[in-house]
Formats: C-alpha cells, structure tokens, sequence
C-alpha cells in the first residue's frame, strides 16, 4: 500500500533564525518542485543526492517569492525514513518557516501527525526493533505537547466560533437527514431557499475564520509583547523562564542586555514576539543609552508590556520612570524575586503602584509562579485579539481544517443552487461539518441522530 | 467453558448447521447454509410463526429497502419472498437523490408465513422442526449442538442463534404484565438462561406495537387514502413487475381529544410508572411518549395498513402504545373515521433480553464460542430486515468457517449489511438498532439501484447465485458499461437540429460548439430517455439506463465517495492478528486499552472507530503491529 507525503516543521518554533520544513513521501520531490524555483535553473528533481541547492520559495498559487531557501534532496532508501526525503531550509525566523509548510500542503502534502517520521523511519525498517519503545515515547509525548496546545487555543475564542458554526450545520444536517430517512413522517422540510441560506451564513462564518487565519497581524507576526524595567530586576530571567531555555545573556551586572533580543514563544496558540529591552535607566554610557531608547521606541510600538519589578529591594525613582513610559500600554506587572526571603515591598504596595494592571508573583530563579504568568499572558493575548475581532489561528492544522470546511460549504452551496438531489449536495455538507469536527475534537455521528429526535417527532 | 446446568438428552440427529429460530433472520441464515450444501436444520417453538411479521406489515424504505436489495443480491430470501406476496408497493424519495430512493411494500402477512414456509420445507439439505431450544452445548469453547425442553439432543458443528424478541420475553399492556413473545407467541427463558451461564453479557431493551383494528368498523369515506405506485419495481433482481390489484392505506390524524385521553391517563402508562425497565428506540416512539415529548404538536399522523387480503384487520402505524386495553379503545375512536371502530388486538410493549453486540466478530460468531453465530434482534438490531441481513451472514459465514474458508465480511462501503454489522459490533448499540441511510457514510455509492452490481458476485462466489442469474448479471454489466462507453465517448454539435430543439424544450441553453453527450447529460434538466427520444443515445433496457443515469449525472459527487473510501482503506488494510493482548501494548492509553480489549478490531480501520480510541493510539498500535511483524520473521 502506498503512504501519501508527510510535511512539518522539523525544527522548534521557539528558535530564531533558520528553519527546517522537512517533506518525506514517495511525492516529496514533485511536491517540492511546485513551489520551489532552483537558482541554478533545474527542477529539484535533478539536484545532486545529499546536497544542498539555493532557490527560492515560491508560492504558486500567487506567484508571490516567500524566502531565499537552501534545499537538500534525499532519495529513498537512504533516508531516515526511507522515503523520499526533502529539506528545505527556511531562514529569517518564523514566518517564513510556517508559510513554507502552509504551499507545500496546498501542494499535496499532508500535515504529519505527531512522530509520524520517526513512525515511518520505524515501520520502513529505518529504526530497529530494541527502539521501538523510543518511537512510541516519541509519539505519545508529541500527541500530548499537541493536546496541550490545542486546549489552550479551545480556551479562546476560536472553539466557540466554531462550536457555533457546527451547531448550525448540525441542524441543518439533522433536518437534511430526517427528511430522506424518514419520508413519509409529519414534519417541516425546509425549502430550497432555506436551505441554501443556512448554507451561506456558515460559509460566511467559516470564511470570517480562514480570512482571520490568514490576514490577521497577529497570526503573522506575533503579538508584539516587550519586557521592561530597571537594569538587573531579572527581564533576562523572565525571558528564558517564559522559554524554557538559556538565551538571553544573563549576568549580575547591570546593564548586559545592550540590544533588544527578540524571541518567539507559543502561548494560549498565539505566537508571542518578545523583546527583552535593556535596562531602563539614565546612563552616560552611549551604547546603554541607545539601548535606552530604543526601548522608548519598543514601548510605543508593543501590543503587550511585561513590567519586571524586584521586589527584594524598595520601589525607587527609575521604577517610576519606566512606569511613566508605559502609561496607556496593556500589560502585567511581575513582581520578580519573590522567592526572596525579605520582600522590601508589600503586596499592598505592588498593587498600588501596578495602578490596575494585574500583578503576579514570580521568581525566574525557581521558576515559581511561572506558569500562572503563562496563564496571565494567554488571558490578555486572547482579549487583545478579541479587540482585534479576527479570531487567531495558528495552528497550521486547523487552518487547513477551516480551508477544506469552506470549500466543501462552497461546492454544498454550488450543487444546492445547481438543483442537485440533497443526498448529493450532503456528501459536502457533512465533509464540512467533520472537518470542523477535528478543530475541536468532536466528531460523533450519534450527534446528528441525537439532533433529529431531539428536534423531530418521528416514528411510527 | 462447559454448559453446565443444560440438560443432556436423547440422540436426535447430527447437522452441520442448527439455527435456533425461524423468524427473518432464522430463515435467512438455514436456507443460505443449505443452499451452501451443508446439513441444516432450522428450530422453532411454532411452526406456525415461520417469518411472522409481529409489528408492521410493511418491508422497506429508506436504508431498509437497501437492505432487501442487499440481501436478494447475495442470494437471500427476502427480497423475493416479498415480491411473491405485497399487496402494495410505492418508490420512496422520488424527488429527492439516488442513494436515498427506495422500495417500500406492504406484504400481506400471512402470505408473507405462507411462501416462506413453503420455500424453507421445499429446501435441499434443509429440515425444519418444532422444538424449544432449552441448551446450546458447548464443549472447549466449541459449539457442539443444541438440547430442546422434549429431551433431544442435536449435534451441530454450527449454531446460530436468532430468537428475536423471545428471550425472557414480558408483555406489557398498561398494569397487566405477562411472560411472552410477540403477538401472542410463548418466550423463551431457558435458552436465556443457558446462554447468561455461558458467559455471555445480555441487557434489557423494549419495544412496542399499536393495536389492531377491523377494517369494517372503519370509515374510510372520511380519510385520505394512500394508492401504491402504477409503475411496478420490484424487490429482487430474480422477479418480473406483477400486476395485481394493489390495497391502499388510509390516513388519519390524532387531535386534541386524543391527546387529551392520553394525558388524563398517563399515571396508568407503563413507560412512566416505571414498569418498563428496558431501553426503547427514539425512532419507534409510543404515541403517549410522541405526545409528552411533543406536546405543542396539535395532531400526529396515523396510518392504517392492511395486514392481509383474507383479512379484515388493519395495522394502526403511528400509535403504538402500551396503554391499558380501555384507553386505547378510547383513544382510536376520538380519531376520524374511527369513531366505532373496534379494536381487535391491543398494542402492546414487549421487553427481552438482547446480546451485548460487542461480544460478536465481524463475521456474527461470537468471540467466546467457535462456531456459535447470532443474529437479528437478540443483537440489539430492530426491524425485519435487519434481522434477516443479519441471519444471511451468519447462515453463510457459519458454513465458510466450517469449511475453512474465508469469512464473510462486507465492508462500510460495499454495503448497508457491513455498516450495520460494524456499527453494532464496533460502536455497540445503546437502543434497538434501526438502520438509517444517514449511518451510511458512503452512501451514494451503497444506493438500491446498484446493490446487484455490488454484491451479486459475492454472493455468487459464496455459492448462494445460480449460474443463470449470474449469466443474466453480467448481462446488465454489459449492457451498462456499453452504454457508459457510448455516452463517455460521443460527441455531438450544434448542427443537431433535433437536440437543440430538446434542450430548448426541457428549460438549459442549446448547443453553441461540440459538446460529449456525457456532459449534455449532467445538466440537471436533461434526462437519459430525452437522449434517447431523439436518437442521440441508442436505445437500452430500462434498468441498463437508470443505472447509467445515476452513474453519470452523479459522477462528482460518486468520485468524491470513492475518494473518502480510499481514505478509509489505507486503515482498514492493515488487519490486527486476532492473539493480540492489547492490555500489554504500551504506549497505549488505559481507556484505550480497555475498549480495545472489549471489542477486539479486526483492523486498525475498526479499532479507529471505537470511541475513546485517539489518533495516538493508532500509532502506537501502528508501530506494535510492526513489531509483531518483524518478530514473526
């Protein structure tokens, strides 16, 4: 039996810089080929085993150039998963990683699911019978790292849009189905119209959601969100804490962050683009003080503000600065340090001085508190995309969820109008209705069942 | 596992194949393993209830007819059985799309008892007996015949068990409560009993059936009447249209009054004092529960069917009930045209035990018990024609599995018959199981104008379709593909003086170039005989050009089918091995791994189905099946 072609990202989200979009199948070349233009002229096709080609990334739809790209082809069978496999290396962080992945799926590929390489690399024979636990390991501890993320995007506004969306086709399936099984029983049918109008306002919907998946700033770019604060209240530690990484340079001095580093992390679903600005303070140190400023710039341009305060040491002069620069901005106050036997700041005080922003409580050092700061900052994400009224979708797979939905609400709204027999025109309208079923993990036939009783007196 | 506690007798007589039961599924099952050329004998308390039809006279419709269709087309009995004795026929969903357009009879019911009695005596290799099934007895875990309350004994290889609604049977009718079967029937206890001691899992559902009147205490001159169709389909392949003298039925309405009656007496209905323990089908509701549920519907339609040519009683569809015997007297005479209308039998409800499904194979045997198969309404299914596509399967499977043979197991997208038997077996049932087109996610592909074309080569490798039916087949076959060849590669131009003035005629824009009559034909407002009428399609026989028809009108849609089915396979492929403990697969979720346990897939396609299953799970089931793979070499 043959596979189909698998795509993802194979490098971490987090990490700036490079890329890698990895695509294994027996159409892996072909599929590469469609959307990648090779500078040296020739189809990827007849590039060099194991090597690696410029070109440049092409989306074909628009004719559009995504990125500069290395490529490496890898045939079968001496590949890790001993298909064909085809890197392509992305770089200029994250946006371009992701709008890789999205042409090549347009292209033919299908998302992996999770482990699936090392899955494949298994049952081809790649990885050897004494790994196999690592491969279920693998798989299980991705599928979960997924579960997770996914949970925190249902929290947002994303599940219920769609919850609402679905409960419409429910109906409007349960009615469809009642009236072909249950012919001769007494109820209402609705008319063509009818139909065709319920049709259109959840392809409206549903293309509210793709267009937001697609235009949205933030699902682009990443909401915007900038640490501050006086030199050595722990910005640095706040930043790797939130990643879970050493990245930033963290030292005892004050004053090490002289430029503002930016990273990207995943809360609630919605990319956060943070940058960790240097101190805040008046210094006659020139570099510093371009930092400075910078930061002033930062400010005025974030969606989000982390102000750190030490709350091992008295509120002083230059925290009040900073606060007067991020008056108007949304944000949290973390009161950093907390672990700190002797806070010289009270709670009440803290509170005073975050004048309404919310204050949480951390300690970058033990990591405590953490987590609720992840809360916190998924919280404020997810209303500040509310004002934004475009829903966010970030996650590639529900994306192409909503994308098949649509189209198949589409081709249900074409046959409808064309005069196609329902039974027809529901081969769409319930490919919809799945694939909006995957989104939130809720597809039971038994609840069309369950709608037509409920909603029809039926039965003889 | 040894039966304990069931009485040995008498030697009696040795069978290959013993069903237990000659209802639908009874029938289906003993004369298809006959027909296979085993030894069978077929069982039943009452020689005089083969294929009785306790509840409504009516064969088909939407999902239903499909499966009759199915049936005939392996070499069941049904379809024909029907065509010998309906009394009228109608084509449901006319109007609406080819998967969901059915044939829909009413039989007259004794006749119904009558033609399949005879076919059953007349079978080759097949006997039939009036005995009680008291025992299975089963020796190793193998089936090794059956023990009747007179003390014989029979040896079988094979048994299927079909009781219907007859196990630990209890008849309801307002506060009278009685052991029973349907329709005045006795129920069979020991047998539940017998198979409780072997282990199996058995729960409770109900069912019900309304009251039956005398047609000529009806006046009809008050009620719309409801004609069978003037243009003649049949059921089976095998039967040419007959022309008879077609029975109506009537239509009346419930109203206020009626409501009324009811209300005032429901401290005395059974499904609310709490008489009723079993569960019930939501598609089959009483008229009190339609009433309850429903209560700002003014009027409930109510049929009036006939049972039967020599009779004068008549089928009251639309108020089943299990009300005392007094109010629904009351309740039947507030309607039109029943103002004196008297009552012959009251509706009833009936409670029985039914097989747990999940403890089936694919294939109807059980997974405990080798050679011990089951089918129709002890599976939790409702309706004839569940019943007897069940018993086919099992009839069949049960001498393919004596034979060594591979096991009958028609997929989700071959047939109504796999989607039944899957989503008992796999989803497990939570009421009466009602098949339904909407359970049918391939549906246009499994449509009634088709289901030879499906299956009447299967059933012709099983051994269950003569050689001449098969010759006639491939006729069809023939024809249909010519015609496909002829439309797909015609072409024709705007010089067509005759097909433009048609086009015109029937309301789509005329030629303006060439065009292939294929495409000319997927215009909603063209049909296949227009093309014919001018000579631009040759002529072809009437279900040659149905069938083609629908093949290409509805190409895109069939073709997205086809594609979601290719989806389905790449799963349903990959076969479990059946000595698999999923318990010690790890990686695997408990929940999982409980289901998976309970329900024991055949595939990964099936054990993906099963709820509490996850996409992760089949992976690391993915990756053990590998294993297993590479440790077996």
């Amino acid at each position: 039996m043959k596979e189909d072609t698998i795509a993802a990202i194979s490098t971490s989200l987090g990490e700036a810089g490079i890329g890698i979009v990895r695509v294994s199948g027996p159409e892996a070349i072909k599929i590469v080929n469609n959307v990648v233009r090779l500078k040296s002229g020739h189809p990827v096709g007849e590039a060099v085993n194991f090597s690696l080609s410029l070109g440049t990334l092409i989306d074909a739809s628009t004719g559009e150039d995504i990125d500069e790209v290395l490529v490496g082809v890898m045939r079968a069978p001496k590949t890790y998963t001993r298909e064909d496999v085809v890197e392509i290396n992305c770089h200029g962080g994250l946006v371009p990683v992701r709008r890789c992945l999205e042409v090549l799926l347009q292209n033919g590929a299908r998302l992996a699911e999770p482990g699936e390489f090392t899955r494949r690399a298994f049952l081809n024979g790649r990885i050897d019978l004494a790994q196999a636990e690592a491969v279920v390991g693998v798989i299980r501890a991705r599928s979960e790292t997924g579960a997770r993320a996914a949970l925190w995007q249902l929290r947002g506004l994303l599940s219920g849009e769609i919850r609402k969306i679905r409960r419409q086709l429910t109906e409007l399936i349960a009615f469809l189905e009642a009236d072909v099984d249950f012919p001769e029983d007494d109820f209402e049918r609705l008319s063509k119209e009818e139909i065709e109008n319920r049709i259109d306002l959840c392809r409206k919907e549903v293309r509210k959601l793709v267009a937001g998946a697609e235009k949205g700033r933030l699902l682009r770019e990443g909401v915007s969100t900038v640490i501050v604060g006086k030199p050595n209240v722990g910005k640095s530690s706040i930043l790797n804490a939130l990643l879970g990484e050493e990245r930033a340079i963290v030292t005892e001095v004050a004053g090490t962050t002289r430029d503002a580093v930016s990273e990207i992390i995943s809360i609630g679903g919605v990319l956060l683009r943070i940058v960790d600005t240097a101190g805040i303070r008046e210094t006659s140190d020139i570099i510093e003080r371009l930092g400075v400023e910078k930061a002033t710039e930062l400010i005025q341009d974030a969606d989000l503000v982390l102000f750190v305060l030490d709350v091992s040491t008295a509120i002083s002069e230059e925290d009040r600065k900073v606060r007067d620069l991020i008056q108007g901005k949304k944000g949290i106050m973390v009161a950093n340090k907390a672990d700190l036997d002797h806070h010289r700041i009270g709670v009440t005080e803290v509170e005073e001085f975050a004048s309404g922003w919310p204050v949480l409580w951390v300690s970058a050092l033990t990591a405590e508190g953490i987590g609720a700061l992840e809360e916190e900052l998924g919280r404020l994400v997810l209303a500040e995309t509310e004002l934004q009224e475009s829903v966010v979708i970030i996650n590639i797979r529900h994306k192409l969820a909503l994308e098949e939905s649509l189209k198949r609400l589409e081709d249900a709204s074409g046959s409808v109008v064309a005069g196609m027999p329902v039974d027809c025109s529901l081969v769409d309208i319930r490919a919809a209705w799945e694939e909006l079923g995957e989104i939130i993990g809720e597809n039971i036939s038994e609840e069309i069942l369950d709608n037509i009783f409920a909603q029809f007196c039926i039965g003889k | 596992m040894e039966s304990e506690g069931c009485a040995l007798g008498y030697a009696a007589g040795d069978y290959d194949v013993i069903v237990i039961g000659a209802g639908h599924a009874g029938c289906e099952a003993g004369l298809a393993a006959a027909r296979m050329g085993v030894r069978t004998l077929i069982l039943t308390m009452n020689l005089d209830a083969v294929a009785l039809m306790p509840c409504n006279p009516a064969i088909g419709g939407p999902a239903k007819g499909h499966l009759v269709r199915e049936i005939d087309a392996l070499g069941g009995e049904m379809g024909v059985n029907c065509d010998k004795s309906f009394v009228q026929i109608r084509m449901l969903n006319t109007g609406k799309g080819p998967a969901v357009r059915a044939l829909r009879a009413q039989a007259d019911k004794k006749k119904y008892q009558i033609e399949m009695r005879a076919t059953v005596e007349t079978q080759d290799n097949l006997e039939i007996k009036q005995a009680t099934v008291e025992a299975i007895l089963v020796e190793g875990y193998r089936v090794r015949g059956v023990v009747t309350t007179t003390g014989a004994m029979f040896r079988a290889r094979a048994v299927v068990v079909t009781t219907g609604t007859y196990l630990r049977g209890r008849i309801i009718i307002g506060d009278l409560v009685f052991d029973g079967g349907p329709n005045g029937q006795f129920p069979s206890v020991g047998l539940a009993k017998c198979l409780r001691e072997l282990g199996f899992r058995l729960e409770r559902f109900n069912t019900g059936t309304p009251p039956r009147i005398h047609g000529g205490s009806v006046d009809f001159s008050r009620l719309e009447v409801q004609p069978g169709d003037d243009k003649l389909f049949m059921f089976s392949f095998l039967s040419e249209p007959r022309r008879i003298e077609q029975m109506p039925c009537w239509l009346t309405y419930t109203n206020t009054r009626t409501h009324e009656i009811i209300r005032e007496n429901l401290h005395r209905a059974p499904l609310f004092s709490g008489l009723i323990e079993g569960t019930g089908p939501r598609y089959c509701p009483s008229i009190e529960d339609k009433i309850l549920r429903f209560a700002e519907k003014a009027q409930h339609q109510v049929f009036l069917e006939p049972e039967g040519r020599k009779t004068c009683e008549i089928y009251v569809q639309g108020m089943s009930t299990s009300l005392p015997e007094d109010v629904q007297l009351e309740m039947l005479r507030s309607m039109k045209g029943l103002e004196k209308v008297q009552m012959m039998r009251p509706g009833y409800a009936i409670e029985y035990d039914c097989l747990v499904a999940s403890q089936l194979k694919l294939t109807l045997e059980t997974k405990e018990i080798a050679g011990l198969y089951t089918a129709g309404q002890l599976n939790g299914t409702s309706g004839y024609e569940e019943a007897a596509a069940q018993g086919l399967i099992a009839g069949v499977n049960a001498v393919l599995g004596l034979k060594g043979e591979e096991p009958l197991i028609l997929k989700r997208f071959e047939a109504y018959v796999g989607v039944l038997i899957d989503d008992i077996v796999t989803k497990g049932v939570n009421e009466p199981y009602r098949m339904l087109t909407s359970r049918a996610e391939y549906r246009l592909l499994l449509r009634h104008d088709n289901a030879d074309l499906r299956l009447t080569e299967i059933g012709a490798k099983v051994g269950l379709v003569s050689d001449d039916r098969l010759k006639r087949f491939k006729e069809r076959q023939r024809g249909i593909e010519d015609a496909l060849e002829e439309i797909n590669s015609r072409a024709v131009g705007p010089g067509e003086s005759k097909l433009q003035e048609m086009l015109s005629e029937v309301g789509t824009a005329e030629l303006k170039g060439g065009a292939r009559v294929a495409d000319i034909l997927r215009r909603p407002e063209v049909r296949i005989q227009d093309l014919i009428d001018i000579g631009v399609v040759s002529d072809m026989k009437a279900d040659v050009s149905e069938e083609v028809e629908i093949i290409l009108k509805y190409s895109g849609y069939i073709e997205k089918q086809k594609q979601q089915v290719e989806r389905f396979e790449r799963l349903e492929g990959k076969t479990i091995p059946a000595d698999i403990s999923f318990r010690n697969v790890s990686g695997l979720s408990s929940e999982a791994k409980q289901k998976l346990e309970e329900i024991r897939p055949q595939s990964i396609g099936q054990a993906a189905r099963i709820s509490g299953v996850s996409p992760a799970d089949i992976a690391v089931l993915l990756v053990e099946l590998e294993k297993k793979r590479r440790r077996g070499c």
